[in-house]
């Protein structure tokens, strides 16, 4: 993961040799692009690290960096300037990619924080029961039970609609859930930005929680769907 | 550098063109003959008697030795791209390609042509260079500049092998731009309009899907699909399959054994099939070789129900574009038709539906040459990299990865590091570690695609962390990056954390052409340098040999060997011998004669295999297992003419 560096080592400028914060993309005494900086995605955009963000006020500083940094715009210069121009830019877009999105953007800044956050993609503890949420036990239970019936149905060739519309019906259900979880996670956006270090830590240790919840929804839905749409 | 011109290209699976900005428009440049489009066909001249260099054509005329020669013309050539030798397998069925049989797995298959044989990237760089001379024919003056369209959906190994043919044509590729980007900014261009757009790209052999933000002269891909191997030429093979079975069934006529015949229907069906754009009925009016004539009417509804099935699966990546981009179509301001497939009314009235669009009083746009909007967004494109022009200097293209990119993990299941529809350029970076003490590699498996298992992806490089420092298992912490370029292609790099050191890495692609063999095909070399091509050929001339002689070798012990007189036998085994002595001088001529002579020699008893063959599939066994008994000759399943392995 990437780590928050110390920002104030002072380097020089590569083209004018006026020495500048270390977290800059562009001289600020003659404005030529930088290698790629240290410090994290939001200060690509010279931002505090805050979950409540101004999505509008994002995508245009991303458009304006963009503009300045995009490899397009060093097409014919120097080989370094190319080189970073390329570095640059792929740490803008990453940047952007994971803040605009309000779980990446989540996922990414508790993380920062030291948070363990499992893996959304590691296949291993996708099916693994000691992590289906207490609540959800019994739901889950008879849906993985008429999801394999579901398949076994489709593989011999049968359709069985009222396993069909129940199916449907607790893929409704989950996706309810999925949206109570958003709005959770929401409600605790502003405990962290605003609270004090105890608040943080109280509202950090919820998110982590409601984030694994997530990413179980989340799959469950869409084992149902793949199974539905097979 | 240089400040020379910057071109932009279309390298088309049909046709071919080269466009640049004259003041603040984008034009076509014409070839010598006037014409805008540059058929991507190319042929390989009769080789000069004297064993000098081999001359190509290109286009056009190129187009016409397709009737009279066909083994020496290749065509849609994109459709082999990047592909390794099992996806080339595959596209047999659908082209009738020559590939060489000798080429190992994860080799670049070589295509024959004539009696030489060549990479995909190679038969296009002869494409690359015919429009780099039109276009400094046109200037008069020489350019090396040019920005190269690729269909959003092509992949790692396909954008790198257009790269390469780039190269070997003698052109600095500055970018390449996804085909419906490039035909979003040719639009743009005198509109400046604010608003979410589709492109529709349906061309001769791909499809492709993408859904764009316009803002502020800023082009934001949001999302992209596709299908690399959906087309009109799908079109093409499915009226052609029609005519040949129909030629088969009523006149007893089965032209699929007629190369030549075959590109004449092929050829009559293209037009069948542009008349009926405009028109409510085509008509296929065909001499057959024995003096028959194929006479058919096809109604446009029954084109229509025909390629129903074909246009339903651009159906399927529309709607994935639409969810991947968080977006309805009723949401979609303007859709942009591109590639000569969406002249088809249906193509039309298929979008009209997708899109709602003729209930929100829209229409689709195809005010520019469906043909030629690509090219035109490349100049474009084109003239933004090269900078110092007004028209261009507010846009900018932010393009996306088409397909996620994935490291293959415990059990095979694929970790995505880099999602599709990224905005490029795009970098991930994860650790690795050892498993084993005093372990000093780590071998590392980079997919690409969207299934689980890695297996179901496609493989784009294989690497070892090298010389990684011996330490107890799982303490070496290697940090590895993966940067998906402006192009669409990976770079990756690594370095260990602990002890600084930075680990060697070797990317080795699990297909395409080292550095050193795109330097050996550069064209120019090749022009420049009689002794290269001498060589090449003298080499070309061994390996046919050798390929006969190994037929030869194996030839006594199938049945067909006691069948042949004793004196039959002796010539055989004379001829054998002859070129055996004579394929390790440096004489071309003579290796080629003795080649020619033991052929010759060879031939009843090919002829009495053959029947051999014929007899036993009679007998029940399947014409395949026969031709497995035969050896190499076995033809791929083709519904148009028989593919050859030479």
């Amino acid at each position: 993961m990437l780590k928050v560096l110390d920002s104030a080592v002072p380097v020089a400028c590569w083209s004018c040799s006026v020495a500048h914060n270390d977290a800059t993309l562009f001289c600020p005494h003659c404005s030529k692009i930088q290698p790629p900086p240290g410090g994290d995605y939001f200060s690509v955009f010279g931002l505090e690290p805050r979950l409540n963000l101004d999505l509008a006020a994002l995508e245009q500083e991303f458009h304006r960096l963009s503009r300045r940094l995009h490899p397009d715009r060093f097409a014919r210069a120097g080989e370094n300037e190319k080189q970073w121009s390329l570095a640059d830019t792929a740490l803008l877009n990453d940047a952007y990619r994971t803040l605009k999105d309000p779980i990446h953007r989540t996922e990414y800044l508790l993380k920062l924080h030291g948070a363990e956050i499992g893996d959304e993609h590691s296949g291993k503890d996708r099916r693994d029961p000691s992590r289906v949420p207490a609540d959800l036990l019994e739901e889950v239970f008879e849906l993985n039970m008429q999801l394999e019936e579901m398949r076994m149905a489709r593989s011999a060739g049968e359709t069985d609609t009222e396993l069909q519309a129940s199916l449907e019906q607790a893929k409704r259900k989950f996706d309810g859930l999925l949206e109570d979880v958003d709005k959770d996670l929401r409600n605790e956006w502003q405990a962290w930005d605003e609270g004090d270090d105890v608040a943080r830590k109280a509202a950090q240790n919820k998110m982590v929680a409601l984030l694994d919840r997530r990413r179980y929804l989340s799959n469950l839905v869409r084992d149902v769907t793949e199974t539905l749409g097979a | 550098m240089s400040d020379g011109r910057v071109v932009g290209i279309d390298l088309g699976t049909t046709n071919s063109l080269v466009a640049y900005m004259e003041g603040d428009k984008p034009v076509v440049i014409p070839g010598v003959d006037g014409s805008n489009l540059v058929p991507s066909v190319v042929a390989l001249d009769p080789l000069p008697p004297n064993g000098g260099r081999p001359t190509v054509t290109v286009g056009n005329s190129a187009r016409k030795a397709l009737i009279e020669t066909p083994e020496r013309v290749i065509y849609s050539v994109k459709r082999l791209m990047g592909r390794s030798l099992e996806e080339v397998r595959n596209e047999l069925k659908f082209f009738p390609f020559r590939i060489a049989n000798d080429v190992e797995a994860g080799e670049v298959p070589r295509v024959q042509l004539g009696e030489m044989r060549f990479t995909p990237p190679e038969i296009s760089a002869y494409v690359l260079r015919q429009l780099k001379r039109n276009a400094e024919r046109f200037f008069g003056s020489p350019v090396t500049q040019a920005v190269i369209t690729v269909p959003a959906y092509f992949n790692d190994a396909q954008r790198q092998a257009t790269k390469d043919a780039g190269r070997m044509a003698g052109l600095e590729v500055l970018r390449l731009v996804n085909e419906p980007t490039a035909a979003a900014l040719a639009y743009g261009l005198d509109r400046a309009k604010e608003g979410t757009i589709a492109v529709y790209d349906l061309g001769g052999g791909t499809f492709d899907i993408s859904i764009l933000k316009l803002r502020d002269g800023i082009f934001e891909v949001q999302s992209t699909n596709g299908d690399t191997h959906l087309g009109g030429d799908d079109i093409d093979n499915l009226l052609l399959a029609i005519a040949l079975d129909e030629i088969h069934a009523e006149h007893g006529v089965d032209l699929r054994a007629h190369p030549s015949a075959v590109q004449g229907l092929r050829k009559a069906a293209i037009d069948a099939k542009i008349r009926l754009s405009s028109e409510q009925a085509a008509q296929f009016d065909i001499e057959l070789p024995n003096g028959d004539r194929y006479q058919r009417e096809i109604p446009r509804a029954v084109f229509e129900q025909l390629i129903e099935p074909v246009l339903q699966r651009t159906a399927a990546p529309c709607r994935q574009a639409l969810a991947d981009a968080g977006v309805t179509p009723e949401q979609i301001d303007e859709v942009v038709m591109v590639g000569g497939s969406t002249r088809i009314p249906a193509v039309r009235q298929l979008v009209d539906e997708l899109f709602n669009l003729s209930a929100r009083g829209k229409r689709p746009h195809t005010e520019l040459n469906p043909d030629e909007v690509v090219a035109l967004g490349a100049a474009v494109q084109a003239d933004i990299l090269a900078g110092a022009s007004k028209t261009t200097e507010e846009m900018l293209l932010l393009d996306v990865t088409p397909l996620s990119l994935g490291i293959e993990a415990l059990g095979g299941v694929v970790a995505r590091i880099i999602p599709r529809n990224s905005t490029i350029p795009a970098s991930a970076t994860e650790h690795f570690t050892t498993g084993v003490d005093g372990q000093t590699n780590v071998a590392i498996h980079v997919v690409q695609g969207e299934r689980e298992l890695a297996a179901d992806c496609r493989s784009l490089a294989r690497f070892d962390l090298k010389g990684i420092p011996p330490m107890s298992a799982g303490l070496p912490r290697i940090e590895v990056r993966f940067l998906i370029d402006a192009d669409g292609i990976l770079q990756v790099s690594a370095r260990e954390q602990r002890s600084g050191k930075a680990a060697q890495i070797e990317v080795k692609p699990t297909y395409g052409l080292t550095d050193e063999q795109v330097e050996s095909m550069i064209l120019d070399s090749f022009d420049h340098a009689e002794e290269d091509f001498a060589k090449r050929l003298l080499i070309e001339a061994r390996n046919e040999a050798d390929t006969i002689l190994s037929a030869v070798e194996r030839a006594p012990q199938n049945p067909a060997w006691q069948q042949l007189r004793g004196e039959e036998q002796a010539a055989i085994l004379a001829a054998r011998d002859y070129l055996s002595s004579v394929k390790q001088d440096n004489d071309l001529n003579a290796i080629r004669n003795a080649t020619v002579a033991l052929d010759q020699a060879t031939r009843r008893f090919a002829e009495l295999m053959m029947e051999a063959a014929v007899t036993s599939a009679i007998r029940g066994k399947t014409m395949e297992a026969a031709g497995e008994e035969l050896g190499d000759e076995v033809t791929a399943p083709h519904p148009m003419a028989p593919a050859e392995f030479k």
